[in-house]
């Protein structure tokens, strides 16, 4: 069956304060994180300077500092906080019973356009 | 309507109701203040005794109550209202087409109005032993007199769940005699409701009570002895003896009867804003129910749920529009309090207070000039006045310099602003607890040309203790001196006042050890720390307090935390170490065997004299350091602030100039030194005579060669600002060349500020002041002695332990998204 949400696990498997990857075929990876209080989030996981992985950067608050340069990126709306400008694209997300579900549609409208072979 | 009728009813419709609990008699108790004979009542519960009030159960376990003192309604109140009490046989079924419910007993009731009130049931883990007699949760009376029985026979508890349930039945579980141990999956108590900061002030104090609280605590299985309960496994091996096991881990709408009758379930019963459900004549309240999405676990909802439910019932409907809660712990001598949303959103700002000698942690989180979200802990005084703010949304910009301080202060008019309320205040006024300074002593001393914090805090003492007056002493700078307060040496981040120096220093004086214990104690203004000031404790803690400190893989850099360089494209780069510089055929033949199966793109020699394979996926690294291990190498530490490498030149085994055995001496030292962590990196190096061919006149630690002994140089780099190394002194043995590397390696460790390299420590303090320590025997012997403690714990190849498969988190994918299919990762 093809619900509106991807099941990707429980939200046990994401230590609080780190975050964990999800590849999609054909797409763009997608960070999920967990902060220190427990709340999750997902981003792509290119940083908008220069496409650090943000997935690997330090989480504090609901902040991640990526870790090539340091850029703060809001876990909530994408942004990168202070003086710098850029944004990275959020996927809804939602924990139920324990287990996190991102919107479908986001995590696969995020595809490449097929390419030609 | 073909449902029976009744003519002794006297018309009335029937309302029935089932669950006797707080939602179902605050319904009946509401309808009947609007129209008392509306409606002939009967309620079924499943429990066989009077409604009494459920939250009140915490008290009676602790024995600070009788059941008699929380009954909410006796016998007599149902009589008086004409209410048929249908106690201790729970509703089985309800027949919409034919608008009854049938009972456990077979009894049939016709209903014309229908209200669920099921409330909701505990959740159980489903692990081994979870049905053994001894297991039990806590919900009702029975739960509470199961666990009385247990206390009377004493002995040991397990409290599983660390939430607000979870801690009471902890609470009134150790008052009552028991040994207890609370076990809970997440890091932090009641993450739900508090941050870290609070949950660690709120860990350490049910731990000074004598409870044993494990946090990060998976339960595996509940074990058994002769048929019942004995303990609890946890996922990481260890076992917990238990003659009582209490599962407190959550609830879950019951929701049961409505499912199987057609009624509309998600997770909770659905209703709308007058609490009827998709059939109109079944009404739902309380915590079985789901109202726009969402379902809650306290009473206040209840409370207005209610109102608005009889509001319909009787015809004059208004509506529920949802809650916002709050919560409080009901452990006695233990304040606390929660609100809102604190999870530290976007454009929100936080606003913290700390006073550690108190024991007092408030936080307050603001958006947009908005009270959003609250955690008090130690002083919940001003819990209402918050929650008030927050549900009103009232704008606070007027009153928000002085909002942390109470509506009191806040609220004085004038005394918003933080410096006209210190200007109001009297001379003889406290600023400084801990040191008793009064305001008049602070002027005097700042007129008296202490025109700093620091030079305030070293002449008159205040501010100079704990720190919760530094905002007070700079407000009084301000005043005093108007425009020309000097700022105070540059702070560790923006998330304290204090300096690298003095944390350092508390660190120790206050035997701190662990992060969130530090950021309480010295009073951060942030709830959990930057990016900039938790690698850096996590060293400093690391540093402090050798092979007891668990270090903390999330407050570490990337580099750090997966053991490899992490490269532009976010591949990552593999160095194993190669002691001295040397090699041999096996590693080089392992090397390269690991470059082309895991598709290195680069392989290239360092300037550290060893070999590093570039573009190697995050995945891949345990399985290529397991391949590097099973050759002899192990992590060369490439990426971390840690000790590099110790470079060398082949010396007086094969070069004619050679004064010593240069590449011996260098292996020595890497096998001595490998595996510390420390301020920034450090890079030794060994060369066989003055012509220095390994260039260690640019190294943290250089050793040149010579007739008489070895000359010992300190504090080289190369980079961007080439330094040239000083020179510490000489030496006559390889063994003193070592014992001095050793302390020289720790004075840098315990001294220098996080990601400050030798270079800059040795221009900030000068060489003199680090010769001079060093001169001193008994203080060289003290050190090393303390480096080679810290090295005993820290010389374990984390590639090994990765490769074993420990953190197998860190390396592997959440899942993996194909088109239309999902692959769990585990
Ligand atoms: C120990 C404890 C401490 C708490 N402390 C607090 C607190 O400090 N603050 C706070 O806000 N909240 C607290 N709560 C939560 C609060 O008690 C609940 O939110 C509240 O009781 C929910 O009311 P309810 O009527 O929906 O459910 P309940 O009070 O549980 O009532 C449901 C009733 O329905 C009965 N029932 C279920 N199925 C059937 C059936 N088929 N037929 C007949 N009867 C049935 C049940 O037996 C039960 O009596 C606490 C809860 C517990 C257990
Ligand atoms: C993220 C940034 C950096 C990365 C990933 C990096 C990586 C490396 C690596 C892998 C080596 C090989 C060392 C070894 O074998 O252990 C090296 C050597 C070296 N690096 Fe860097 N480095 C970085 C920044 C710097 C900076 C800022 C400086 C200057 C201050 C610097 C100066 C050097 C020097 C001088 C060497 C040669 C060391 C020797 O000859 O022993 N590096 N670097
Ligand atoms: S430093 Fe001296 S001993 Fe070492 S290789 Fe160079 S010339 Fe030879
Ligand atoms: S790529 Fe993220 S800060 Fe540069």
């Amino acid at each position: 069956m093809i619900g509106k949400w991807l099941d990707i696990g429980p939200v046990t498997q994401i230590e609080p304060g780190t975050a964990r990857t999800l590849p999609v075929e054909g797409g763009e990876e997608i960070a999920v994180f967990r902060t220190m209080n427990g709340d999750c989030y997902a981003l792509v996981n290119k940083c908008p300077h220069k496409q650090g992985p943000l997935s690997q950067g330090i989480v504090h608050g609901a902040v991640v500092t990526c870790p090539l340069h340091n850029w703060n990126i809001s876990l909530m709306t994408g942004e990168a906080l202070g003086d710098d400008k850029g944004c990275v694209p959020t996927i809804p997300l939602k924990v139920d019973g324990g287990r996190i579900f991102l919107l479908r549609e986001a995590v696969l409208g995020r595809q490449a356009a097929p390419q030609a072979a | 309507m073909n449902a029976p009728q009744n003519f002794d009813r006297g018309g009335r419709e029937r309302l029935v109701v089932i669950g006797n609990g707080m939602a179902g008699c605050r319904a009946v108790e509401e309808v009947l203040a609007r129209d008392p004979d509306r409606y002939d009542i009967t309620i079924f519960g499943a429990e066989p005794r009077v409604n009494y009030n459920r939250i009140m159960l915490s008290p009676v376990l602790a024995g600070e109550k009788q059941f008699d003192d929380i009954v909410i309604n006796p016998p007599e109140w149902y009589a008086a209202n004409d209410i048929t009490l249908i106690s201790g046989d729970p509703v089985e079924r309800i027949d919409r087409e034919r608008q009854t419910v049938v009972a456990a007993s077979g009894r049939v009731e016709p209903y014309d109005r229908l209200i669920i009130a099921t409330g909701s049931d505990p959740f159980i883990i489903p692990v081994p032993g979870k049905d053994l007699p001894g297991v039990v949760t806590f919900r009702d009376l029975d739960d509470v007199n199961k666990m009385l029985a247990a206390a009377d026979a004493g002995g040991d508890a397990v409290v599983i769940g660390g939430g607000l349930l979870g801690l009471e039945a902890a609470h009134g579980l150790s008052l009552r005699g028991m040994k207890v141990t609370v076990v809970h999956l997440m890091p932090t108590l009641m993450e739900r409701q508090l941050d870290e900061a609070a949950g660690w002030l709120l860990k350490e104090e049910l731990e000074r009570r004598g409870q044993t609280i494990l946090t990060g605590a998976d339960t595996e299985a509940i074990l058994e002895r002769n048929g019942h309960v004995a303990g609890v496994r946890l996922k990481d091996g260890r076992d917990i003896s238990a003659d009582l096991v209490v599962m407190a881990v959550g609830i879950r709408p019951n929701t049961l009867l409505a499912k199987s009758a057609g009624v509309e379930v998600e997770r909770g019963i659905v209703v709308d804003d007058h609490m009827v459900t998709s059939d109109p004549a079944i009404l739902a309240v309380g915590e079985c129910v789901q109202h726009r999405g969402t379902c809650y676990g306290l009473v206040a909802p209840l409370w207005e749920m209610c109102r608005a439910l009889a509001d319909f019932l009787c015809e004059s409907p208004t509506g529920y529009s949802g809650s916002v809660t709050s919560t409080k712990l009901k452990v006695s001598g233990i304040d606390l309090f929660s609100a809102g949303d604190f999870s530290g959103s976007d454009g929100s700002e936080d606003i913290v207070m700390r006073d550690a000698s108190r024991g007092i942690y408030k936080r307050v989180v603001v958006r947009d000039n908005r009270v959003i979200g609250a955690v008090l802990y130690g002083d919940t005084g001003e819990g209402s006045w918050y929650f008030d703010l927050l549900k009103k949304g009232e704008d606070i910009s007027d009153v928000r310099e002085a909002l942390i301080f109470g509506q009191a202060f806040a609220m004085g008019g004038a005394l918003a602003d933080p410096n006209a309320a210190v200007a109001a205040l009297s001379d003889e006024a406290e600023i400084c607890g801990c040191n008793g300074v009064s305001k008049g002593q602070v002027v005097a001393c700042i007129e008296g040309g202490a025109y700093s914090l620091d030079a305030v805090r070293s002449t008159c003492k205040a501010s100079a203790s704990c720190g919760s007056c530094t905002g007070l002493v700079e407000s009084l700078l301000a005043l005093t001196l108007g425009a020309e307060v000097k700022s105070g040496p540059k702070t560790m981040c923006k998330c304290t006042s204090f300096t690298h120096d003095d944390v350092r220093r508390l660190i120790l004086e206050k035997q701190l050890r662990a992060i969130p214990q530090v950021m309480q104690e010295l009073h951060w203004t942030t709830p959990d720390g930057c990016a900039s000031c938790r690698p850096a404790l996590n060293y400093y803690l690391l540093c402090a307090w050798p092979g007891e400190y668990e270090d903390d893989q999330k407050s570490r850099f990337v580099n750090e935390r997966l053991h490899a360089n992490i490269q532009k494209d976010g591949t990552y780069s593999v160095v194993p170490r190669m002691w001295g510089g040397l090699t041999n055929p096996k590693e080089l033949r392992a090397i390269a065997d690991a470059a082309e199966k895991y598709g290195a793109r680069t392989v290239k020699v360092t300037g550290g004299q060893r070999i590093d394979l570039f573009g190697i996926h995050k995945e891949d690294l345990p399985a290529i350091w397991a391949d590097l291990n099973a050759a002899g190498m192990v992590s060369g530490h490439a990426y971390g602030k840690a000790l590099r490498t110790v470079k060398t030149c082949v010396g007086s085994e094969w070069c004619r100039f050679g004064t010593q055995d240069s590449t011996g001496l260098g292996v020595k030292i890497e096998h001595a030194t490998w595996g510390s962590w420390m301020p920034h990196k450090f890079k030794i190096a060994v060369s066989g005579c003055p012509r220095n061919c390994a260039e260690a006149t640019i190294k943290d630690f250089g050793i040149i060669c010579v007739d008489s002994g070895y000359e010992l140089h300190v504090g080289g780099n190369g980079g961007i600002h080439l330094r040239g190394t000083d020179l510490l002194c000489k030496v006559e043995t390889e063994e003193q060349a070592m014992e001095m590397c050793g302390a020289f390696i720790q004075l840098y460790r315990e001294e220098a500020h996080y990601l400050e390299r030798t270079a800059p420590w040795i221009e900030r303090v000068g060489i003199e002041s680090v010769r001079q320590r060093l001169a001193d025997a008994e203080e060289v012997r003290k050190l090393a002695a303390r480096f080679r403690l810290s090295q005993k714990y820290s010389q374990h190849d984390p590639w090994a332990e990765r490769a074993g498969g420990k953190r197998a988190d860190l390396h592997a994918h959440i899942a993996q998204v194909r088109p239309l299919q999902m692959e769990p990762a585990e």
